[in-house]
């Protein structure tokens, strides 16, 4: 949210906790937040099977914060050529 | 009286006393207030640096809750200082995924844009494979260290030579030449690495070549926001005081040498940077404690008048750690606590 919107860092917490419906002290746990991050395929520290990683977790992220990311919107743009 | 154990700004241990510690700080930040003409710390704010410096624990840190976004520049340069030759997409995902990384940065081992620029299409796929596997954002990063377009490693006459020989208005020509070349390749650079997918281009050490180098960053910074208006540009600093190696260099009208971070800042947001990271160096003949109170007196009136995130320069003898390639955690931690508890920064 800093580089995309140049939200300070309140403000910020506040824009996502409230996007992924948490609290902003939630954001500072990582047991809530793995739960969260699980639940909403958002990408694991964990490597595990079928779950997000990568890119696809990204896609997820500019979904649900609702933010522009450049390597999203690049990804979408060559592999949709490729499938029209 | 029990004795304080703290570091020196060269990162050697020392034994100090409560009224030295104390000492120290009140220096320090009058050292910053005196050159810069900004208000020193409050008593408060003196008191709350005592009692993170004063402290015995080996390490230490912010209160839950008041974390801030943790930014790393030049990663995959630096996990190769210490031996371990890996990949710079395995170094990325070291970072992400062990140390803790909210941000991480691809950089060239030769770490300026203008020897990036020769280079670039092989940086480009690089960055477009390591977009793929990483989930936080991806910068890339580089220097504008315009001391490379000197002569005999650049095209340009070196300032630094004419200027003893009285030769003043030779070097500025030459500088302002270098200002030229040096926005040309950190625009080419950053567009070519926005065009495959970065998230944000990087610019460290600005001004580490004096006013010019900073000249040059912002004009780039203001033709790539111009080009890319959802471009992330981050704007490092090398040092708390733009030197004036040519003292005439304006941008928008404001003189650009003598500028402390609290200046810098107003100009990186008119040319439309989105991060600022000011520094202040580390005086290794001072306790990290003066070098701390000295560091967020200058930091503090900088956050202040920012509109944008800012995130201070810490580690190897910036932001009130020890000048050393490997600083210590005991020294890191207070003065990332300090930084964050009473700069009130965005991030690190």
């Amino acid at each position: 949210m800093q580089m995309t919107r140049g939200m300070r860092i309140r403000e910020a917490k506040a824009y996502v906790a409230q996007k992924l419906s948490v609290s902003v002290q939630d954001l500072a746990d990582p047991v809530r937040m793995a739960e969260v991050r699980d639940d909403l395929d958002l990408g694991l520290v964990r490597s595990l099977p079928h779950r997000v990683k990568g890119i696809d977790a990204k896609f997820r992220i500019a979904e649900l914060l609702d933010i522009g990311i450049n390597c999203v919107n690049r990804f979408r743009d060559r592999v949709g050529k490729k499938f029209k | 009286m029990p004795k304080i154990l703290t570091r020196m700004g060269d990162g050697f241990l020392a034994e100090v006393s409560e009224g030295e510690l104390r000492k120290d700080l009140e220096e320090g930040t009058k050292d910053a207030a005196a050159r810069a003409n900004i208000p020193p710390l409050n008593e408060d704010e003196l008191r709350h640096l005592y009692d993170i410096y004063r402290s015995s624990a080996k390490f230490t840190s912010v209160d839950i809750g008041d974390e801030v976004v943790l930014t790393y520049d030049a990663g995959t340069l630096k996990i190769r200082r210490v031996g371990i030759d890996v990949g710079r997409i395995h170094a990325l995902q070291i970072y992400e995924r062990l140390l803790g990384a909210d941000t991480m940065e691809l950089a060239h081992v030769d770490y300026s844009y203008k020897a990036v620029k020769p280079i670039v299409g092989n940086e480009q796929p690089i960055l477009e494979q390591a977009l793929l596997p990483s989930t936080i954002p991806l910068f890339y990063g580089a220097m504008p260290n315009l001391g490379i377009y000197s002569q005999p490693d650049g095209p340009v006459p070196n300032a630094s030579e004419l200027m003893p020989m009285g030769k003043i208005a030779e070097a500025r020509a030459a500088q302002e030449e270098a200002v030229e070349l040096a926005v040309k390749d950190m625009v080419y650079v950053g567009s070519a690495m926005y065009e495959s997918g970065a998230d944000g281009i990087n610019f460290d050490t600005t001004g580490a070549a004096g006013d010019p180098d900073f000249l040059a960053t912002l004009r780039a910074s203001k033709i790539l926001k111009a080009k890319y208006p959802d471009l992330c540009v981050e704007l490092g600093m090398a040092g708390e005081f733009i030197l004036g190696m040519h003292g005439k260099l304006e941008f928008e009208g404001v003189r650009l040498a003598g500028l402390y971070p609290h200046e810098q800042v107003k100009l990186a947001q008119s040319a439309g940077v989105s991060i600022f990271g000011p520094v202040v160096n580390t005086n290794t003949s001072k306790s990290c404690a003066w070098n701390i109170a000295r560091a967020i007196t200058f930091i503090k009136p900088c956050v202040a008048n920012a509109t944008i995130p800012i995130h201070a320069n810490m580690g190897m003898g910036v932001g009130g750690a020890p000048v050393m390639d490997n600083p210590p955690t005991d020294a890191v931690s207070r003065a990332s606590k300090a930084m964050v508890e009473i700069g009130r920064l965005d991030g690190l």
